[in-house]
């Protein structure tokens, strides 16, 4: 290993070295400064003579003195099943005083790309207790379906409660325990944030089940780049190699692209959309395509990253790369929210692409993907209508179009509002469906297969009533 | 250079001077413009792009992480091409068609590695070669030799390549060989295989683009009854995530009638790709009845494969489908999606620092898109024959923008533009094909096919379709402020039949077993029961009866189940009946 005092140029990130000996693209480097700190970085491009290395940690410290030391190999996270129940920082090193991680094997993080012939086609229900998610955007194992948010909103909620409730039902009860392994990658978040979902983790027992990776707010930025890789190698050894279904858990997506943004800028490259580098999307998708099934296998990689979107604005770069990724998205609403309603998912924008794989017969209810077709359009229509509301009042319409209103806000206050600790079986998401559904003049259910509507169209308001009254 | 040949030959080597990245620059290579090389020690796969002096940039097709400076640089001296040849249906490819089977199993790891290769079709497997020739027959480039049966729908014809000079045939073999071993020769010493090679960025060569007057039968109603595309046309696909590109792409994929279909999926998810991978081979072609795999080649290059290799996956379909197409086939291939095709396009050329055009795609854009589209069309081929490639390209606009630079060039050169819409989408409308922004420009010319082969008056039924909802658009905007009640009767029905061709109609479930497939006739029946309806409920109206009568007949939500009936014949028979005889009891 080859030790050089060559450093050229530092600039925001980056530091630019000398070198006598060729060094490999995506080597790591490691940096002494004159006061005895090593700080970690990576080479982003590697010429004859000279090579640029972006510094993890932040380049505070470094002068032309410091000692450059090129490890000869690219990243690797240290892995083993002993990581469960600990508590990392963004650059993988534990934090939580307990003893130092013997590992089985040291992984690249960056991974590979599953080779699409080898993949197994996601299609097991996985119920989060979430009525919005699991009647009407259900998430099967081996997905990736993130939740885009807005600054101020309870996604944090969101996505702790599915955590804590995720299981597979069909599993549950062969009793075989089919609650997931947690990763954590928290990029970003700040300290108060960071307690919370710690808080909750440690109330709930969680974490053991769990490996948690922080990298908070004030930490370097460019550690960002890092921190979900680690996640995904850990998620990936735990799921194909030890055999455990993963719920990998990313916050916040927009914070890592603002680094990546960052380091783009350093390098004085070409900016695409809105100052973000060119190759935004190819990056995201080698954070994303590390969800799946693999056939063979036992475990899987299910992924849930968030994402704030900046103004709400859901054309912006971050999430309308990301939705094209991501098979799906599950959406916040503000107005929602303001209206107490929790979570406060608006199913209308939301969508799960896998869903239909994964409902119906034998793996949810006969009923599933009709009641949730029919929903989505009368709640589509009672939405639309609300706007004509406004302007020409109740009373000028007809009164069809007065039930899908009332479907509308029923939908709203019942089937969406559930509060963070009630957890639904699909059973009942369903049951308060066809509760729902019952308030429509049955010819209006044209989305339900006629022999359905025979068996759970509920003839009487009364028996209807009953039903919702115990929830 | 294809996989199938042997690399040991070369010599001239350069030597690594940096790496960035899918971009490394090599000095002292004697190459040209897009030659293939073998990169650094474990020889990854890449093409030259850029010739400067000395020094020559090249994009890998293959992950680079620990290539550094030093490490040798090998040239083939070929540029990047395909390997031709029975076998290529039933398969499923990366984007420099390398079988994703055998990388698999060479591999041994579910994870993709590099420094792998493979040839594009299986040089050991023998095939039933039989003679269409004989000795003494003058051939010339682009004839049939032969046929081999590659699967159970389709005959592989052998032919004399392009590139020959043709001749009398002088000796000719019959029974099993593989794809190396000479099958005919010619007097001029030529030998011919099952196996050619072709360069990926070149058309191969064929004669005269013909019109098309066929159309490509999908099976979707909204695309046959309304926007329908020729078979040898172009048609876009743009619209924002969710959308539903996908689905449509694969639902054309699954229920066209073309007689080959090829696949790309540029830059899309992994899942999609496994989806297709599992589901082909069990559903059956809706002409044959044969597996559809048996007409399909699969070409993954999923979104965090290496970017570069993307770049080249829409070059490798669409040679593949030209070879086809050189047998005579109808080929049809789908792109899914173009817009990462092109963002591989900026990708790379933004780490070639070149001076970028609009939204830092590179200046070639357009020229790259239409170069590409121009690639279909219906040929005269050069062996007396006809063929046609029918190429169908989605489209992601970033925030579902129709005005970005992708969508704008590509819809300067496509004839058929199906734009989706995600308001319908987010309303469980699908196919989301929004009719009031799509368009045809086939529609003239496939009308006389439609009316000869399907209904004497499709053209005119279809215009009384797109009438109606053009009554409905303006009159929805008059129902936003005053409320539907307050519209005259007879306006209140034209709603009311709009929204019966919306929904009954226009609506088809692609995971329903049979709505998925809607065959033309009954395209045509379906929007004639509506039309019957239109017809009686207006009679109805005229004669005095009240629109909340008609609206309320018994019959009429039955409309709704037309696309799922199985007998669909005897259940429209019996619709138009009860139509007429509920609606003339009123009056």
């Amino acid at each position: 290993m080859k030790e050089y005092q060559t450093i050229t140029e530092i600039s925001g990130p980056l530091v630019f070295a000398e070198v006598d000996e060729p060094v490999g693209y995506d080597e790591i480097v490691e940096i002494e400064t004159e006061d005895g700190r090593t700080l970690r970085g990576q080479v982003l491009e590697s010429s004859e003579g000279i090579v640029s290395i972006q510094v993890f940690e932040g380049t505070g410290g470094i002068d032309r003195n410091a000692s450059v030391r090129f490890l000869g190999e690219t990243m690797k996270m240290p892995v083993t099943e002993d990581l469960l129940g600990r508590v990392l920082d963004g650059s993988g090193n534990p934090i939580d005083g307990g003893p130092e991680i013997v590992p089985d094997d040291r992984q690249d993080i960056v991974g590979k790309a599953i080779n699409p012939y080898s993949r197994e086609y996601p299609e097991e229900f996985i119920q989060t207790g979430v009525s919005a998610i699991d009647g009407m955007n259900t998430l099967v194992r081996g997905q990736k379906l993130p939740i885009f948010s807005g600054s101020g909103l309870p996604h944090n909620e969101l996505a702790l409660q599915i955590a804590r409730q995720a299981t597979v039902p069909e599993e549950d009860e062969e009793g075989d325990g089919s609650e997931f392994a947690v990763i954590f990658g928290a990029m970003g978040i700040t300290a108060e944030e960071a307690n919370e979902f710690m808080d909750d983790f440690e109330r709930t027992g969680a974490l053991e089940r769990s490996v948690v990776f922080m990298n908070l707010a004030d930490d370097p930025a460019v550690e960002r780049q890092v921190t979900p890789r680690l996640a995904l190698t850990t998620a990936e050894y735990l799921a194909f190699e030890k055999d455990y279904h993963v719920l990998v858990i990313l916050t916040d997506m927009t914070n890592y692209c603002e680094a990546l943004r960052e380091i783009g800028a350093a390098r004085e490259e070409v900016p695409g959309r809105r100052g973000y580098p060119g190759y935004m999307y190819t990056d995201l998708a080698q954070l994303y395509e590390r969800a799946g099934r693999i056939e063979g296998k036992e475990g899987s990689v299910t992924q849930i990253p968030i994402l704030t979107m900046p103004g709400d604005d859901d054309t912006h770069p971050i999430p309308d790369l990301t939705g094209y990724i991501t098979e799906g998205q599950i959406m916040m609403d503000r107005d929602l929210n303001s209206q107490g309603i929790e979570p406060p998912v608006n199913v209308l924008p939301s969508l799960s692409r896998l869903m239909d794989d994964g409902i119906g017969e034998g793996l949810t209810r006969e009923d599933h993907g009709d009641v949730s077709d029919q929903m989505y359009a009368a709640y589509a229509e009672g939405e639309d209508l609300r706007d004509l509301v406004n302007i020409v009042g109740r009373e000028a319409l007809s009164e069809r179009d007065n039930k899908f209103l009332d479907f509308a806000d029923r939908f709203e206050e019942e089937f969406v509002q559930q509060g963070y600790d009630t957890n639904r079986s699909i059973d009942e998401t369903l049951e308060i469906g066809w509760d729902l559904l019952s308030d429509l003049p049955k010819e209006a259910l044209n989305r339900v297969d006629e022999e359905l509507i025979a068996e759970h169209y509920r003839e009487d308001e009364s028996e209807a009533a009953e039903v919702t009254a115990d929830d | 250079m294809s996989q199938a040949e042997d690399i040991e030959s070369v010599d001239e080597d350069g030597v690594i001077e940096s790496v960035s990245g899918p971009v490394v620059t090599a000095t002292d290579l004697d190459a040209r413009m897009n030659d293939v090389v073998y990169v650094g020690d474990e020889g990854l796969m890449g093409e030259v792009i850029e010739i400067e002096g000395n020094l020559t940039t090249i994009q890998v097709y293959e992950e680079t992480s620990g290539v550094g400076p030093g490490e040798p640089v090998q040239n083939t001296g070929e540029p990047l091409s395909v390997d031709l040849g029975p076998g290529m249906l039933d398969s499923i490819y990366d984007g420099v068609q390398r079988p994703l089977d055998v990388l698999e199993e060479k591999m041994g790891t579910a994870f993709l590695d590099r420094g792998v290769d493979a040839p594009g079709i299986d040089l050991e497997k023998e095939w039933e070669f039989t003679p269409e020739v004989e000795e003494g027959d003058a051939v010339e480039p682009g004839d049939v030799v032969g046929v081999v049966e590659e699967t159970v729908t389709i005959d592989h014809k052998v032919m004399v390549p392009p590139d020959y000079e043709g001749g009398d045939v002088t000796a000719i073999e019959h029974g099993e060989f593989n794809v190396e071993e000479t099958v005919v020769e010619l007097d001029n010493g030529e030998e011919i295989q099952m196996h050619q090679e072709w360069p990926v960025r070149e058309a191969r060569p064929a004669g005269d683009k013909e019109t098309p007057t066929e159309p490509l039968v999908t099976g979707q109603r909204v695309q046959d009854g309304l926007f329908p595309l020729a078979k040898g046309g172009t048609a876009a696909i743009p619209g924002p995530f969710g959308s539903g590109k996908t689905v449509t792409q694969q639902q054309l994929a699954k229920w066209s009638d073309a007689d080959i279909v090829v696949y790309i999926g540029c830059g899309e998810r992994g899942n999609e790709m496994t989806e297709v991978i599992e589901d082909f081979p069990e559903l059956p072609d809706p002409q044959t009845g044969n597996p559809l795999m048996a007409r399909t080649c699969l070409i993954a290059n999923t979104s965090n494969m290496p970017v570069a290799a993307r770049e080249s996956c829409i070059y490798t379909g669409i040679t593949i489908a030209e070879y086809y197409r050189d047998m005579g086939y109808d080929v049809a291939l789908m792109a899914d999606s173009t817009s990462r095709w092109a963002e591989a396009m900026r990708e790379i050329s933004s780490r070639l620092e070149e001076m970028p055009g609009e939204e830092g795609y590179p200046a070639y854009l357009a020229a790259a898109l239409s170069e590409f589209y121009e690639r279909a069309g219906k040929f005269q081929l050069m062996n007396g024959g006809e063929g046609s490639i029918s190429v169908v390209g989605a489209v992601s606009p970033p925030g579902g923008d129709f005005s970005e630079p992708v969508t704008q060039n590509t819809l300067r050169i496509v004839k058929t533009f199906w734009a989706l819409d995600a308001d319908l989408a987010e309303r469980r409308h699908f196919p989301s094909i929004n009719w009031n922004e799509s368009y045809s420009l086939y529609k003239d010319q496939l009308d006389p096919w439609w009316e000869s082969n399907v209904a004497g008056d499709w053209a005119d039924t279809r215009q009384w379709a797109v009438d109606i909802l053009d009554e409905e658009d303006e009159l929805q905007e008059i129902v936003q402020l005053v409320g539907k009640d307050a519209l005259p009767e007879d306006q209140q029905l034209t709603m009311e039949i709009a929204r019966y061709i919306r929904e009954a109609w226009l609506q088809q479930n692609a995971l329903h077993d049979v709505d998925t497939y809607c065959e033309p006739e009954k395209t045509y029946r379906m929007l004639g029961a509506i039309k019957t309806f239109n017809d009686e409920a207006f009679d109805a109206l005229d004669a005095g009866v009240p629109v909340e009568e008609i609206q309320d007949v018994d019959a009429a939500p039955q409309l709704n189940r037309m696309g799922t009936a199985e007998e669909w014949e005897e259940f429209i028979d019996e619709i138009e009946n009860d139509l007429k005889e509920q609606l003339r009891a009123l009056y």
